[in-house]
């Protein structure tokens, strides 16, 4: 029997996904962990966890039908797909007609739980666990499910020609901007300083951070082909511009580069270029790099102060900030030699920008409003909070009976 | 008999104990403490904003010796944990009124 699906292109999605959930579990887990207080360490990673496993459920009985099925008004995905109903283990994905269905919804699985799971960096050390959980089931449902489907599911910023390789509006922006909201309700910890308890885990959870990258990016070009290949490059050049770049700010402003700013800038670069992997030239990709970092740097040590919202890991700062200069970038610096999809400001066509500019717009809108009143609602039912106790005396005694290190 | 209370830089311990057997003084409890001195600690950088730290981790020794062996013992410290920068410690030299060894009952000096 002829069969469209492609063996090379689904082997190399099948490894894209588990290098994707790599990123999250144990890579943000990781990261995120060995920068709270040691009191909290378990509380940070659980977050990160938990959201994989809610969001792995939800996608698979209405998430990804929702996002990715046939659009309905330009809004959503016509949920014809339930519980993964009528989809056989050898039928083509829809949008990827040379690799399985099933592994196409993996994919994007992986990309819905570590969107929810960044989030969770800005409010650690001071929400309650339950309150989470129940954020993580709202926001993945009403917010990015549509979000995704606007963008990458044949939606009405699809249609309007909205380029997001990767997810630099759906997962960076998307995620960063529902932080803000996120900690504006929640109000500042007790003690905001950012002092890593230990700065070895970040380190290892950034690293695997890059390396499941190259599968969320170079995997988004769907096949194993030269399209992947060139996402594959311009997204390690980018982070390496990035790393270098606020290692150099590091150095401006205090006279010694910091192996905390090294992988932040790193995170940054591999932020903005998600958006533009699969549309720009390797030289682009440097510019995109090199600037990412001091606009996030700018908005972590100084934009914050300013404006006094408590980010605590700078989830806005890094992935917000940077993913929304990424897009705008996409709109500059796309190379029709690249992808034909996409030809940005820079060859001839400013229209692009403008798109770009307006994809940006309306989804930190719907996000920044959705989160708020999902938010709101939490807060005023189960409470988002923890006692103040809890809070002082660390959220993993308190709220999981469990101690990071006994000594 | 006297109590000798070191408090030095962690990473110098390796060397103290050493020091210290050549000084003829193998007994020691070791506990790792926070303090801080007149300098009021250090300051670290994360992300671009400054913060200052306090309190430093420390290595504190808690030594047991008889009167002849004081002066040997802090010279031993002295030399092996000093650096000449600021942060390397004190040492603090408080009377024993006795000392019971807890396997045979000893008391006094030879119990030390």
């Amino acid at each position: 029997m002829n069969t469209p699906i492609n063996p090379g292109d689904t082997a190399w999605i099948l490894i894209s996904t588990a290098l994707v959930l790599l990123m999250t579990v144990p890579g943000v887990a990781l990261f995120y962990g060995g920068l709270t207080k040691k009191e909290n360490v378990l509380n940070t990673m659980f977050m990160s966890l938990i959201a994989f496993a809610l969001t792995s459920i939800i996608w698979v009985l209405y998430g990804y039908p929702l996002a990715f099925g046939g659009d309905i008004h330009g809004l959503i995905g016509n949920p014809t797909n339930l519980f993964m109903n009528n989809i056989n283990i050898n039928s083509p994905a829809t949008l990827a007609p040379t690799i399985p269905a099933l592994i196409y919804i993996g994919f994007q699985l992986t990309f819905a739980a570590i969107t929810v799971a960044l989030i969770s960096g800005a409010v650690v050390e001071r929400m309650k666990f339950s309150a989470w959980t129940a954020f993580v089931i709202l926001w993945i449902s009403l917010v990015y499910v549509p979000v995704a489907h606007w963008v990458w599911g044949g939606g009405f910023l699809s249609q309007l020609g909205a380029l997001d390789f990767a997810g630099g509006t759906v997962v960076h922006i998307n995620s960063g901007i529902a932080a803000l909201a996120l900690v504006y309700l929640l109000g500042k910890r007790k003690d905001t300083r950012l002092l890593p308890h230990h700065l070895g885990y970040s380190v290892i959870g950034a690293s695997l951070l890059w390396f499941g990258w190259f599968g969320f990016n170079a995997g988004s070009a769907l096949t194993a082909n030269g399209l992947a290949a060139s996402a594959f490059l311009v997204t390690n050049t980018a982070a390496a511009a990035a790393m270098i770049s606020w290692i150099i700010l590091d150095c401006l402003k205090t006279g010694k580069p910091t192996l905390l700013g090294a992988i932040s800038g790193a995170i940054a670069g591999l932020v903005a270029i998600t958006p533009a992997a699969g549309y720009v030239t390797v030289p682009a990709a440097i510019i995109i790099g090199l600037l990412t970092s001091i606009f996030s740097y700018f908005a972590v040590s100084k934009l914050k102060t300013k404006l006094g919202y408590d980010d605590a890991l700078d989830v806005f700062g890094i992935h917000g900030i940077s993913g929304l200069w990424g897009s705008i970038a996409t709109g500059l610096f796309a190379a029709p030699f690249v992808n034909e999809l996409g030809t940005g400001l820079f060859y001839g066509n400013p229209k692009q920008l403008l798109i770009q500019v307006l994809a940006v717009v309306i989804v930190m809108a719907y996000s920044f409003t959705m989160t708020l009143i999902m938010g709101k609602l939490l807060d005023v039912t189960i409470g988002l909070r923890v006692s103040e106790k809890d809070e002082i005396e660390g959220l993993d005694t308190n709220l999981h009976e469990e101690t990071g290190y006994r000594l | 008999m006297k109590a000798i209370i070191a408090i030095i830089r962690p990473e110098k311990l390796e060397q103290v104990k050493e020091n210290l057997v050549g000084a003829g003084c193998y007994g020691m409890t070791v506990t790792e403490v926070k303090g801080r001195g007149r300098q009021l600690g250090i300051r670290e950088s994360y992300r671009g904003k400054e913060y200052h730290i306090d309190l430093l981790p420390k290595t504190r020794l808690d030594i047991i010796v008889n009167d002849d062996k004081v002066e040997k013992v802090v010279d031993a410290i002295v030399k092996s944990a000093q650096t000449g920068d600021i942060g390397d410690g004190k040492i603090f030299i408080l009377p024993v009124e006795d000392v019971v060894r807890i396997r045979t009952g000893e008391r006094g000096e030879k119990a030390v």
